[in-house]
């Protein structure tokens, strides 16, 4: 469309505005428009890290923000998101060949019994959106599936959810197990799904309880960020 | 003694439907994870104690034992292949219960969403889902249904996918979505937005509103913001029997029979037609209500701070009716093309 508003062109930005133009972008779901600006600010000279923090997950905290707040809804997050997804695709090998810090590894699943997985796939893109790695087991998990997966993958985070009230009790048997097995404390561990309250997430020796994909995005990020000054305090 | 819902809508006030499924086949052994739709043909006596138990308590209307039976949920059970057969059985042993009734009861065929994303955000197409809708709704129609009864809905498109779907097989249909995400549906249609919605559609439904969501309250002010919005159509109300709360180990919903007569009471002054309960509401919660609206004499709709008084506090502040709520950011140029 030969429309005014279509004539930004991001390479005429400086730093600053190119910055502002993405976490605008990111919040109108403009994939295209993202890819583009990742690679401008890469001849610039940028760090993917600092491309990914700065740009990227700031700009998904702001969808997350409105999201939260009930001003975006959930096809207006899953399009930020997957625009989000464009720039990482560009970022991910560079990110691992510089050796930048991770934000921090996310196992998710809905437990055994349960199969109903939309609202684990939109905790699962928002925080690959925030820029956490997330490896999805998908429906259906007993607890074998969690813990040797959280082992394997050095997870930071195990993430479970549940639709139904028949299902969520499962969620203490995960827990109840990893309390045997002495590794409770070796992760952090979030619980979500529509009949789910704090109250539940408290009783089942949760971490905390995520009301949606933007509360478990906020929550991770403040336990992570725990974890990281117990670290070094210790 | 047989009638279909336009009929029963002409000449009653009021119409109670059934309460949970889920909840109530949980409690006859259902294992969780199991399809339900499964024991349309596995477990036949228990489907129709099912609805009996519905039947018993008063309900004109009962929704049968479908909700899954589309192919898309089917197939997480490699049951894709069976969605007429399983539809068919689940509206067929409906049939039976109605038929033996000594008061007209109406069956209807319920269809559940797809559980996918629609495009363009997600996977699945306006075209590919009213297909499945279609063969769903044809199994139904088959089984003996006297309307269908498509629920749950949190998608716009996937709402015109069922009625697209539907109007193929040419059946009367009822719809009600899930308004659950403060006050909207997860996909952020609003309670006035699914008056304009139902609006739209080329094959209009006899009846619609909300079901599931929140707790009683809440879908008692999505009915208040559907009554505002004007619509021409019967309105219905199937809300939750309170909200799920874990006691010694076990998920039970807090909702009580008086609670629920309550509610019911409360969304006839609302102005809703058919009222019913969804998750946790048993033959109890029906007995309370059924006896509710037949005692009652309906006074003025209830404010929000009534409703509050007499159900307790809403979900989230505002329903995202009235004034349009500006995004933090508005976009400075548009997608390209």
């Amino acid at each position: 469309m030969a429309d005014e508003e279509d004539d930004i062109v991001l390479s005429e930005l400086d730093d600053e505005e190119l910055v502002q133009q993405m976490h605008d972008d990111l919040y109108d779901g403009l994939k295209d428009e993202i890819e583009e600006a990742v690679n401008i600010l890469l001849e610039r000279g940028w760090t993917p890290y600092d491309i990914l923090t700065k740009a990227l997950v700031e700009g998904m905290r702001i969808v997350g923000i409105d999201f939260r707040d009930g001003i975006l809804f959930v096809p207006e997050v899953l399009l930020a998101a997957n625009a989000m997804k464009g720039g990482m695709g560009i970022l991910k090998p560079l990110l691992i060949e510089t050796g930048a810090p991770r934000l921090g590894k996310m196992v998710i699943g809905t437990v055994k019994g349960d199969i109903h997985d939309i609202g684990k796939n939109l905790v699962a893109m928002m925080m690959e959106g925030a820029g956490f790695e997330v490896v999805d087991l998908g429906i259906n998990n007993p607890v074998e599936n969690y813990l040797e997966s959280a082992e394997k993958e050095q997870a930071d985070i195990l993430g479970m959810s549940a639709l139904l009230t028949t299902t969520m009790p499962y969620m203490k048997v995960v827990i109840d197990t990893m309390v045997e097995k002495g590794i409770r404390d070796d992760y952090i561990v979030l619980v979500g799904g529509a009949p789910l309250n704090e109250e539940f997430a408290k009783a089942i020796g949760a971490d905390a309880y995520c009301r949606d994909a933007a509360v478990a995005v906020e929550t991770a990020k403040d336990f992570i960020q725990r974890k990281h000054n117990q670290l070094a305090e210790a | 003694m047989k009638t279909d819902l336009e009929t029963m809508l002409a000449s009653r006030d009021w119409l109670l439907t059934d309460g949970a499924t889920g909840t109530n086949l949980f409690n006859q052994g259902l294992p969780a994870g199991e399809a339900p739709e499964l024991w349309n043909t596995d477990e036949p006596e228990k489907i129709r104690n099912l609805y009996r138990s519905a039947v018993n308590a008063g309900s004109d209307l009962f929704l049968t034992n479908s909700f899954g039976g589309n192919a898309s949920r089917l197939k997480l059970h490699h049951a894709q292949n069976r969605v007429h057969e399983l539809n068919k059985a689940a509206a067929a042993l409906g049939r039976e219960v109605a038929d033996a009734a000594d008061r007209p009861v109406i069956v209807a065929g319920s269809m559940g969403p797809t559980g996918d994303i629609m495009e363009p955000v997600g996977t699945l197409s306006v075209a590919d889902a009213a297909d499945m809708f279609e063969e769903q709704a044809r199994g139904l129609m088959d089984g003996g249904a006297d309307v269908l009864w498509v629920e749950t809905i949190s998608a716009p498109e996937e709402l015109r996918a069922a009625a697209i779907g539907i109007g193929r097989v040419g059946a009367p249909w009822c719809c009600t979505m899930s308004f659950d995400t403060a006050g909207r549906t997860m996909m952020g249609v609003t309670s006035a937005d699914m008056v304009r919605l139902v609006d739209s559609l080329e094959h209009r439904p006899l009846a619609f509103g909300a079901n599931c969501g929140v707790g009683a309250s809440d879908i008692l002010r999505t009915l208040r913001g559907m009554k505002e919005a004007a619509p021409d159509l019967p309105l219905i109300a199937k809300g939750n029997a309170g909200i799920p709360k874990f006691v010694d180990g076990h998920v039970h919903y807090d909702g009580t029979p008086e609670l629920m007569a309550d509610y019911a009471a409360l969304a006839r002054e609302i102005g809703a037609t058919i009222i019913g309960g969804c998750c946790g509401t048993g033959p109890e919660h029906l007995r309370a209500m059924h006896a509710r609206l037949s005692e009652m004499v309906p006074g003025d709709p209830p404010t929000l701070e009534e409703i509050e008084a007499r159900l307790g506090g809403f979900s989230s502040d505002s329903d995202g009716t009235g004034a349009p709520t500006a995004k933090r950011r508005s976009s400075n140029r548009r997608r390209r093309v």
